[in-house]
């Protein structure tokens, strides 16, 4: 058993793209949930949007990179409009219901054979992150996200931090991005706007009583985690390709892990919950395969790294009855019992 | 003024006791009533009244001091050991099963004795004659004052050693307050020992024969009703002199 | 301020009916008028005001038995529901069919009967939120602090001045869920008057709360008239109406069914049958048979 290669690639995994791409949706539910009462129940769904509005901007339309990121970033905007319109003026647990199915709406259309052309259904898009005009990616251009990649080929950092350019800038940009939006959040939740959105969770009558547009405010968090998800559907779009398969509802509730792991009502405990949920599955997913290996589990290897899934659940039931409030929350201002 | 007799009912002793970890609403609470006495507890918001009569009811937490029932320790005990060994809680709402009829709230009271429900029931009856009326009308369509009577009743039905009433005026117009004290003070006439919590100190003095004044969890007056309605010290922290 | 002793006797404001007392009667200078207002709920009639009018910079209390609309008129003038019929106005604007919130920032700010503290924010949050001036609550602007910094200080001192004056303020950094339920309905009232409004309508402000710091609310209340605004408030505390009531309403079944000078009103049978009670002045010692009166006292 190699316990070394199995902790070394578990802690890889603390700045792993995948964990920014993680954090920055987690940080969006923190917002919809944690700060606002929203329960949105289809992040993978805003994440899906977020990668695959990306990936077709490029391929479909020529943008370059940058300007295709936009593209996914409106489609998660659209989306917010369409499922806050008519759910935000209900009780609560509407949304949760519209948005499990909406996500998963999402999904099947981009699974689907129909709009094939745009989408790939069931192979999904690749190759658009160039670098372009090579033999493996001859249809993108010179506008793909690797091209422009500044930093020289080669392998960089150290064990178990050792990884080649294009990972390296993946990370640099994406703690940039990540950076730039816990930022921004915290300015948000730290400011009036904050307070108003902390008392809607609450209330909204008392606010509503007080001479504030609880709707707009409602829509203005939903849209504004839901650009947060889009970005980190955009981070799992950099790094390799978009597969419907990846936007499930299991994500949306690895997501939810993440969050109350870290504490819902904060603006670290999205990253903390997303190194720490990323890190301990891939610990899991590697170490119970090589127990079966060697023949310590009466398992086969496959079904050994099924196992870690099974732990997740019993780790966010145990969670949400032991400690709601997560690592950094404040018991006192997070109950689930409205 | 009444002296505490050898055994009164209920005695709580130095009580502490909170709901959030740390953070203590009663203070050292000393409170006794005698059997047959009808005791009011007043007081400003937050002074632990509600918390006092819930944590001889054991729906709150007692981190020091004591309760005893007739001379028996009590402290500690759950709510549906109290009610077996007599003691009767009228919460402020939420108080009958409004699905059911009123016979059936009564009958709900007697559960642990239903032997003797047409003895009790007479006894009921003969403080609130127009229940024997209405056995089997609705609780859930009665208004806020009947189903305070109701509760009260349902209560009354197992015989208690001592009744607790949380606030029975509470949200009720004057009228149906008055009706409410006046009920409260045939129910102590017939017998029971009543110990009431009441936001409206005025009639609580008014009725009781003698009274606690908690401030900040500890008992900072007491005396007979009267005394206390007539202490400038109360009137002027307590009572106001709106009365006047 | 002291709590304890009472204000001298409020100076109360008269003549402010036109024409014979009636239920509906005009009103020299309404502030709000409702005509043939009526909610149902089912088969029931819950709300059926033919018509009313509110006496501006007055203080009007609004009494009746329980079920009798009063709380559900509140929720129809203010837009957190809406009736199958009527019309009303605020200051000579249709109310009708605006959202909740556009009518609190006309300035019609209502309390509620079940507190709305926002327990899981400190006091001084809530306070804050109060403030209608802070532009920081604004998306674009909530992410640049030196444009709504010194509001916020402004605010809070504000904040603070109203705390002190209801005994609050010490527990301004406290979520308000830590507080007593009549400290909430203090911080309920407290919070209401942070947005400056012109008509305040308090839903049973006193409820729960102890007499003697009722006093200072009531002087908090007077001052509101001071300063020009107009106060709507229902209550089941005949003391307190007496005290500050320039003029008094009744409801009964939906309707209104009695108006006009709180001594008067109260000396109404048809009022003391259904609301007052007899005992009213009347100490329950004796009516009990607990104590004997001596002849000629009128103890209360």
């Amino acid at each position: 058993m190699d316990f070394f290669g199995i902790f070394t690639s578990s802690i890889s995994f603390i700045i792993a793209p995948t964990t920014i791409a993680y954090a920055l949706a987690t940080l969006g539910l923190a917002l919809h949930f944690g700060f606002g009462g929203l329960l949105n129940m289809g992040m993978a769904g805003f994440m899906a949007l977020g990668a695959y509005g990306y990936a077709i901007g490029i391929l479909t339309f020529g943008l370059p990179w940058y300007l295709a990121a936009f593209v996914g970033i409106a489609a998660s905007i659209v989306f917010a409009l369409i499922l806050g319109i008519p759910t935000l003026r209900l009780r609560g647990d509407y949304l949760a219901i519209v948005t499990i199915a909406a996500a998963e709406i999402v999904r099947l259309m981009l699974l689907s054979s129909a709009f094939g052309g745009l989408t790939g259904s069931a192979d999904g898009l690749s190759g658009f992150n160039g670098p372009g005009g090579t033999v493996t990616n001859p249809t993108v251009g010179a506008g793909g996200f690797n091209d422009s990649n500044p930093i020289p080929p080669g392998d960089y950092g150290f064990m178990p931090f050792l990884d080649n350019e294009r990972t390296w800038y993946l990370r640099i940009v994406g703690f940039i991005i990540l950076g730039l939006a816990i930022f921004i959040v915290w300015r948000l939740v730290n400011s009036p706007w904050g307070r108003v959105i902390k008392g809607i969770r609450e209330d909204e009558d008392a606010v509503r009583s007080l001479g504030k547009n609880v709707f707009a405010y409602k829509m203005q968090a939903l849209i504004i985690g839901g650009v947060l998800g889009a970005l980190g559907g955009l981070m799992l779009a950099f790094s390799t390709n978009v597969n419907s398969s990846v936007y499930v509802t299991s994500l949306t509730f690895f997501l939810w892990t993440a969050l109350l792991l870290g504490g819902a009502a904060t603006v670290f405990g999205p990253l903390a919950g997303s190194i720490i949920f990323w890190v301990l599955q891939a610990f899991l997913g590697l170490l119970f395969p090589a127990l079966a290996d060697a023949g310590l589990m009466p398992f086969t290897t496959i079904q050994a790294a099924q196992i870690k899934y099974i732990i997740v659940g019993f780790a966010l039931v145990l969670l949400v009855v032991f400690r709601p409030q997560g690592l950094f929350g404040n018991k006192k201002e997070l109950t689930f019992v409205k | 003024m009444a002296t505490k007799n050898e055994i009164p009912v209920v005695e709580t002793k130095d009580l502490f006791a909170g709901y959030l970890p740390g953070v203590n609403i009663l203070n050292g609470t000393n409170l006794y009533a005698n059997k047959g006495e009808l005791i009011g507890i007043i007081g400003p918001n937050g002074a632990g009244k509600s918390t006092l009569l819930k944590a001889i009811f054991g729906l709150v937490k007692v981190r020091e001091g004591s309760i005893t029932l007739n001379g028996d320790d009590i402290t500690g005990l759950k709510a549906n050991q109290l009610v077996a060994r007599g003691v009767g809680f009228v919460p402020q709402s939420n108080n009958v099963f409004p699905s059911l009829t009123i016979e059936e709230n009564l009958q709900m009271g007697l559960y642990q004795n239903p032997g003797a429900y047409s003895d009790r029931l007479e006894f009921v009856t003969s403080i609130f004659a127009e229940l024997g009326k209405r056995l089997k009308q609705r609780a859930g369509s009665l208004s806020g004052g009947e189903r305070q009577m109701v509760a009260m009743s349902r209560a009354l039905m197992m015989d208690p050693a001592v009744l607790l009433l949380d606030e029975p005026s509470a949200g009720l117009s004057p009228v149906r307050q008055d009706e409410a004290f006046i009920r409260v003070s045939e129910i102590n006439k017939a017998g029971v020992t009543t110990i009431m919590v009441e936001q409206n100190a005025r009639r609580c003095l008014q009725i009781c024969d003698r009274g606690y004044v908690l401030d900040q969890g500890k008992d900072a007056y007491t005396g007979t009703g009267r005394d206390l309605l007539n202490d400038p010290k109360v009137i002027g922290l307590y009572l106001g002199t709106l009365g006047a | 301020m002291s709590s304890n002793v009472p204000s001298s006797s409020p100076v109360k404001s008269t003549d402010l009916h036109v024409g014979a007392i009636k239920p509906g009667v005009a009103k020299k200078d309404p502030v709000l008028v409702a005509d043939g207002v009526r909610r149902q709920f089912g088969g029931l009639v819950a709300v059926d005001v033919e018509h009313v009018e509110i006496p501006r910079n007055a203080i009007t209390a609004l009494i009746g038995p329980n079920g009798a609309g009063k709380t559900t008129f509140f929720n129809l003038l203010t837009g957190f529901d809406q009736p199958n019929e009527g019309s009303w106005s605020f200051n000579g604007k249709s109310l009708a069919k605006v959202s909740a919130f556009k009518v609190a920032r006309m300035g019609l700010i209502r309390t509620f009967q079940l507190t709305k503290a926002l327990g899981l924010l400190t006091v001084m949050d809530n306070m804050k939120l109060g403030s209608t001036e802070q532009k920081g609550e604004n998306l674009s602007a909530s992410l640049f602090p030196f444009l709504w910094k010194k509001k916020e200080i402004e605010i809070e001192a504000k904040a603070l001045e109203i705390l002190t004056r209801l005994k609050l303020d010490a527990k301004r950094d406290d979520f308000a869920a830590s507080l007593s339920g009549g400290q909430r309905k203090l911080l309920e009232m407290a919070r209401a008057l942070m947005t400056n409004p012109e008509l305040v309508m308090l839903d049973e402000p006193m409820a729960g709360v102890n007499p003697a710091l009722t006093q200072s609310l009531l002087d908090h209340i007077l001052n509101l008239k001071k300063e020009g605004m107009t106060v709507l408030f229902v209550e089941h505390d005949m003391q307190m109406v007496r005290h500050i009531a320039d003029w008094v309403i009744v409801m009964a079944e939906g309707k209104v069914v009695a108006e006009g000078a709180p001594d008067e009103v109260m000396k109404n049978p048809a009022v003391i049958d259904a609301y007052l009670g007899s005992h009213q002045d009347i100490d329950l010692g004796a009516v009990t048979g607990r104590i004997t009166l001596p002849k000629n006292s009128k103890e209360k």
